[in-house]
């Protein structure tokens, strides 16, 4: 390569994270480390019922009992769980309406590219914004209520609906699932509540977007999406943290689940500070995300494009017990510079003529590793089941790994399970195509990376499906060459 | 003796080893009578009970006395350390650089009163160039735990074909843990047929050390009623350029458990590596149950490697149409069933051997 398009390179790879600022407004925080007295503090801060801190108590007492998981390829220096502060907030009261939301916050959304103001906002998507450990606001809530559509920060919902709240919590991914679900349950501190009763096809789109800004907490949201039966929801989550040399912690819980006929569509940009060229800090995603195809025809949809982090860990899961219900999962994974990724999915067949599909799309480059880890399990009842599974790796410059694990278990007969997985780099003639055509061997890059995540980006939401090309781009720069 | 391995262990996530783990096995009886050996023209090494029969075997030019292995410890498998402290025979077979040495008919019979364990260890070289043909069978009468080891070394452009027929004892244990290292240009080709025992696993670890080695790893096994057939294979790509290749097919009936667990693992200098593994399982009754792990571990970008993996019944849509042709539904179901198996037995291209293990594949189907 000529040394003008390495300088170029260069440059481009020296460009600064461009979400890495930080938002300077008074905070207030538990002291560092966890203990059941923080555990009771949080929930006393929420004035939260008996019940759901004596959950907590028994979600953060079986914690103590586990063990972090060892299983996945990825390395990190131990986590001092005692040195996080588990709990950081804006210091002012919770605003009321929008207009009462402090302007400092409200500025943070806009560079952000997420105008709380809803004349400014994106036309048709709602917004619940999460401020390090709470929802700083909601916006369109009153469009929503309309239609009948619960939209909230899950604090609210244990107040205005805790009936609901009760009903559901827990019943995807009980507090002690894993290590990190089981951390999240005993001190998760906000997150979405989403309930989209009978028959009702949510007006917008809902979206949440996860910021961390204070220094040492983690952050730990549990969101819970209930579509009752003949109900339809569209739910986008985006992450965005300051640059910061010390790694921060990410372990959040997202259940959901679908009555009869119900349709979720669960899509996550996830571009969290994936630290430097160096592999300085970055935020450690350990998600335990799941969902719940509990009625007939039922259908759960994950979409993720998971670029930040400096490491992911993370399953969005199916379980299909209802009756010819549907689960799918769309990925793709990008890691560069010292990057770890092992992600993938679980797609649990229960009921019959339950269907499922999985493309996951990895890329790695730099001397980072990306492996995709996934489960399909056919039990026996699962009469007429049917999975189809493509991986494919691609793998950018000779010090980076890409590994594909996927475990496939069949107990009917009756099931078809299909998968296949392709290990590649990016072919020398395509590239010379694009070179050969004016393109820049960057761009070149971008263009067939693009190509190769069509199937996955075309199932994002418009808005967040340019977004997520531009942040393909932009974190493979300096990868080339 | 080392405690044999859990589930607990990765590696052994869908092979539980209790019920072999439940029985205490005596030391290897005496050898039995006369038994019935196999027709292939082959010189033969008879092992039986786990001894080698001098009588019965033949005196090969290339056969070295048995080696007992190194310390235990080095071993890594719990199953090949077991095999270290208690093996007492096996064959140690020295190829020299470019003899051609045919082919070998290796026997394991076994049968006794009571429940018993053999642990043969076996040691096979070849020089560079030379090239053998390694046809071996497996069987026996009774409860017994055959545990065996091959360590195999191939020099730089050596051949070794291997084909292997498992049909021990519906009773018995069969575990084998086979080691292949093939310098520049070597090639290893190997063929397992598992027809028999209550519970086995043949677990295949092949390095490619140097440029253009290659490793064809086949197998196909066809299990009924409460058998547990393991395949599980590692293909280390160590050097450039090397070609690996695995087509397994397996067929279950009954409430029958077939696993079957491929890594392939490319190191950073394996550039041009190109890997390839297909594994199929054919479900033909509710109950039984098939597990499929392929994995993939790779350093080198400038590489092409693929596994694909598919589950299922028979095809209706096949059936129907051979049967709208008049032929009847148990001939078409054997017909469809030898279709599938056929690219699994392509390494076996040695005529006499071919057709020995299309008998044995006829016996089985017959036997159900």
């Amino acid at each position: 390569m000529s040394t003008t398009t390495e300088t170029a390179i260069q440059e481009l790879a020296d460009r600064k994270y461009k979400y890495g600022f930080t938002t300077d407004i008074p905070m207030e925080a538990f002291p560092r480390g966890l203990s059941a007295d923080i555990v009771r503090l949080i929930s006393a801060k929420k004035g939260e019922p008996d019940w759901l801190l004596a959950w907590r108590l028994k979600a953060y007492e079986a914690w103590l009992r586990m063990e972090e998981p060892h299983w996945a390829r990825i390395q990190h220096p131990p986590i001092d769980y005692q040195s996080l502060y588990y709990y950081a907030a804006p210091a002012k009261p919770a605003p009321k309406s929008l207009d009462e939301v402090d302007p400092e916050l409200l500025k943070t959304y806009e560079k952000l590219g997420i105008p709380l103001n809803e004349r400014a906002a994106l036309a048709g998507v709602a917004v619940d914004a999460v401020f390090d450990s709470v929802s700083v606001a909601t916006t369109f809530r009153e469009t929503l209520a309309k239609a009948g559509v619960i939209f909230c920060p899950i604090s609210e919902a244990v107040r205005e609906h805790p009936e609901l709240v009760r009903a559901y919590l827990g019943s995807v991914v009980p507090a002690g699932d894993n290590y990190f679900a089981a951390l999240n349950s005993a001190v998760f501190s906000d997150g979405s509540f989403v309930f989209v009763p009978k028959g009702v096809r949510c007006p917008m789109e809902l979206s949440t977007y996860f910021r961390i800004n204070a220094r040492n907490t983690g952050q730990f949201e549990h969101t819970l999406i209930i579509a009752e039966e003949g109900a339809s929801v569209s739910y986008l989550e985006g992450c965005t943290a300051p640059m910061r040399d010390e790694n921060q912690l990410h372990a959040a819980v997202v259940e959901l689940v679908a009555l009869d006929e119900a349709k979720i569509k669960y899509s996550t940009v996830q571009n969290w500070y994936p630290g430097d060229a160096e592999g300085r800090g970055g935020i450690y995603n350990f998600v335990t995300k799941r969902g719940a195809c509990r009625g007939r025809n039922s259908k759960i949809s994950w979409t993720q494009v998971e670029t930040g982090s400096a490491i992911t860990w993370k399953y969005p899961s199916c379980i299909l017990q209802g009756e010819g219900s549907v689960g799918e999962f769309y990925s793709v994974a990008v890691t560069n510079h010292h990057q770890q990724a092992d992600t993938g999915t679980k797609m649990i067949h229960i009921g019959r003529n339950t269907t499922s599909t999985i493309v996951s799309k990895g890329i790695s480059a730099g001397r980072s590793n990306n492996t995709y880890r996934g489960l399909v399990k056919i039990l026996p009842g699962a009469a007429g089941a049917r999975n189809f599974t493509q991986c494919d790796s691609l793998l950018i410059g000779n010090e980076c790994g890409a590994h594909t694990v996927p475990y496939i278990e069949s107990r009917n007969a009756s099931a078809k399970v299909e998968h296949e997985a392709t290990t590649s780099k990016i072919a020398e003639d395509q590239l010379f195509y694009c070179r050969s055509r004016g393109l820049s061997e960057e761009d070149a890059v971008g263009l067939i990376v693009n190509g190769f995540c069509r199937e996955v980006l075309k199932e994002l939401p418009m808005e967040f499906a340019v977004e997520a090309q531009k942040l393909l781009a932009v974190s493979l720069e300096g990868s080339v060459g | 003796m080392t405690a044999l391995p859990t589930r607990k262990l990765e590696a052994w996530h869908y092979t539980d080893l209790r019920p072999l783990a439940a029985i205490s096995f005596a030391p290897p009886p005496a050898a039995m009578a006369a038994p019935d050996l196999p027709g292939l023209p082959f010189p033969r090494l008879v092992f039986l009970n786990g001894t080698l029969n001098a009588a019965l075997s033949a005196r090969l030019a290339y056969a070295r006395p048995f080696l007992a292995p190194v310390a235990a410890e080095a071993e890594q498998q719990p199953l090949a350390q077991i095999n270290a402290a208690e093996t007492r025979d096996g064959i140690n077979l020295d190829i020299p650089a470019g003899a051609q040495a045919g082919e070998i008919l290796l026997v394991s019979q076994a049968a006794g009163p009571q429940p018993f364990a053999f642990h043969l260890r076996h040691r096979i070289r070849l020089g560079a160039g030379a090239r053998l043909t390694l046809v071996e069978l497996a069987e026996g009468e009774g409860v017994y735990w055959h545990n065996a080891v091959f360590d195999i070394a191939l020099a730089e452009g050596a051949r070794l074909q291997h084909f292997r027929l498992q049909r021990e004892s519906g009773e018995a244990f069969h575990t084998a843990t086979l080691r292949a290292d093939a310098r520049a240009g070597a090639a290893y080709e190997h063929f397992t047929l598992t027809l028999g025992a209550r519970l086995s696993r043949t677990e295949i670890e092949a390095n490619l050390l140097g440029p253009a080695a290659t490793a064809h790893l086949n197998s196909a096994q066809l299990l009924d009623g409460a058998q547990h057939g393991d395949f599980t294979t590692a293909i280390r790509h160590k050097a450039p350029d090397c070609p690996s290749r695995q087509t397994v097919k397996s067929v279950l009936a009954g409430h029958a458990h077939g696993v079957f667990q491929g890594r392939i693992e490319v190191d950073r200098v394996a550039q041009k590596t190109d890997g390839y593994q297909m594994s199929q399982a054919l479900l033909l009754s509710q109950g039984a149950e098939m597990d499929i792990k392929p994995e993939l571990q790779i350093f080198a970008d400038d590489v092409k490697c693929s596994h694909g993996a598919t589950l299922g019944a028979l095809d209706a849509e096949q059936l129907f149409y051979l049967r709208a042709r008049g032929i009847p539904e148990a001939a078409a179901r054997q017909m469809l069933i030898r279709a599938f198996l056929e690219e699994a037995l392509e390494p076996v291209t040695h005529d006499a051997s071919r057709e020995w293990f299309e008998a044995a594949l006829e016996r089985w189907w017959r036997r159900r």
